[in-house]
């Protein structure tokens, strides 16, 4: 587990300098990351992927805009290098390695579970937005 | 809020036009960048502009009877600082703080801008990024060092390839198919255990992770036009590291 939080920091961290995200939003940055993975490795126990995804992206999301709020930066500095490690980037790749392949039905289930793991990334962000609005248009009444 | 002074309509949309293209290359978010350009328009007495937005070009149309222009996009990349200046830059704007003539020099300084960090720095990234990426996915510790090897020298080959040849594609092809060879050959020799994790692990710097997000998320605010070719750019991109690594399965 321990092993799980320093690689998922680090690595959001890296993904973080590959998008050349400003310097003073890094730590931030891998903090995000390393908080979503682990909420998604640790709800992985109880219900499966996609409503793990959903879940860890909502957090991600949360976090994100509060540490937007917090150093006055957009949203999808700390969003995007935050959910790398859960976008289904891996499958994506493995699914079309199956269909160059010839494994057609291996390929089309590994895609479609891509697709659906994107959709609640995007989901959950979308979400987490809306839950953001909701709070401010409430707090400005 | 005060507005500022009344601009020449020509460089409102100039500016307007700038962000919007920075902004976009950059990798924000299609609302972001309409968002962005009918803010600054709004705050320079044109609140009845009309942005169309896609990942290839925008249409911008000022208020009245101005004629529309237009910028095409040809290259995107992820550059998440340019986002935060431009956006500091209009949010500037908006407030009043910043002139409208010293804002087109400060957007034109930006565009030029490359990278924070160096090529050096970009590829160590992306290679620990690859080890710590095969670690997370439930890879042993004898997978580590291959995934740094294969994944800094896949994104190295992806980042001069790209250099010589401009299409995208025929780059990932190739650095990917390095990737599978690398992670074969060091296999083989002995080091690391996993085939399917070091490749995996080695990829994900090159993988469009957050495109296909983008596209999803583009479809669901009702961009569908974006939505739709982004989602094809992310289907490019996989089919062409797929293909790298499933020719090298072939051959092998």
């Amino acid at each position: 587990m321990i092993a799980q939080l320093i690689t998922s920091f680090i690595a959001t961290a890296g993904f973080a300098i590959l998008f050349n995200s400003p310097r003073r939003a890094l730590v931030q940055c891998g903090l995000v990351g390393m908080l979503g993975w682990i909420t998604y490795v640790m709800l992985l126990e109880h219900v499966n992927n996609i409503v793990a995804t959903l879940l860890a992206t909502l957090l991600i999301g949360v976090i994100s805009q509060f540490f937007a709020k917090l150093y006055k930066m957009p949203v999808i500095i700390f969003s995007v290098a935050g959910i790398i490690p859960l976008v289904p980037g891996g499958l994506a790749y493995d699914s079309m390695r199956r269909f160059a392949q010839n494994d057609y039905n291996t390929a089309i289930h590994l895609g479609v579970q891509a697709l659906l793991l994107s959709g609640a990334i995007a989901l959950g962000l979308v979400l987490s937005e809306v839950l953001n609005q909701t709070l401010r248009n409430k707090n400005n009444n | 809020m005060e507005t500022p002074i009344e601009q020449p309509i020509q460089k409102v949309v100039e500016v307007c036009l700038l962000a919007g293209k920075i902004m976009l290359e950059s990798g924000a978010e299609t609302y972001r960048v309409e968002d962005t350009m009918t803010r600054i328009a709004t705050a320079f007495g044109l609140p009845e502009s009309h942005s169309f937005v896609m990942p290839t070009g925008i249409i911008f149309q000022p208020d009245g009877g101005d004629s529309a222009k237009l910028n095409r996009i040809m290259e995107r990349t992820t550059n998440l600082r340019k986002v935060d200046a431009v956006n500091a830059i209009s949010r500037q704007l908006c407030n009043g703080e910043l002139s409208i003539i010293d804002a087109v020099k400060s957007l034109h300084k930006i565009d030029k801008e490359g990278s924070d960090y160096s090529i050096r720095l970009q590829i160590t990234a992306a290679s620990i990024a690859s080890a710590c990426f095969a670690i997370m996915f439930k890879g042993s510790w004898q997978d580590f060092i291959p995934a740094m090897i294969s994944g800094g020298l896949g994104y190295l080959f992806f980042i001069y390839f790209h250099r010589l040849v401009k299409v995208k594609f025929f780059a990932e092809l190739i650095a990917s198919f390095c990737i599978g060879i690398v992670s074969f050959i060091l296999t083989s020799v002995g080091l690391g255990q996993s085939v399917d994790i070091i490749i995996i692990g080695s990829v994900m710097p090159l993988v469009p992770g957050l495109l296909i997000t983008n596209a999803v998320r583009d479809l669901m605010a009702g961009h569908l036009v974006s939505g739709v070719s982004r989602g094809v750019e992310a289907f490019l991109t996989a089919f062409a590291i797929g293909a790298g690594v499933a020719i090298v399965f072939i051959i092998l």
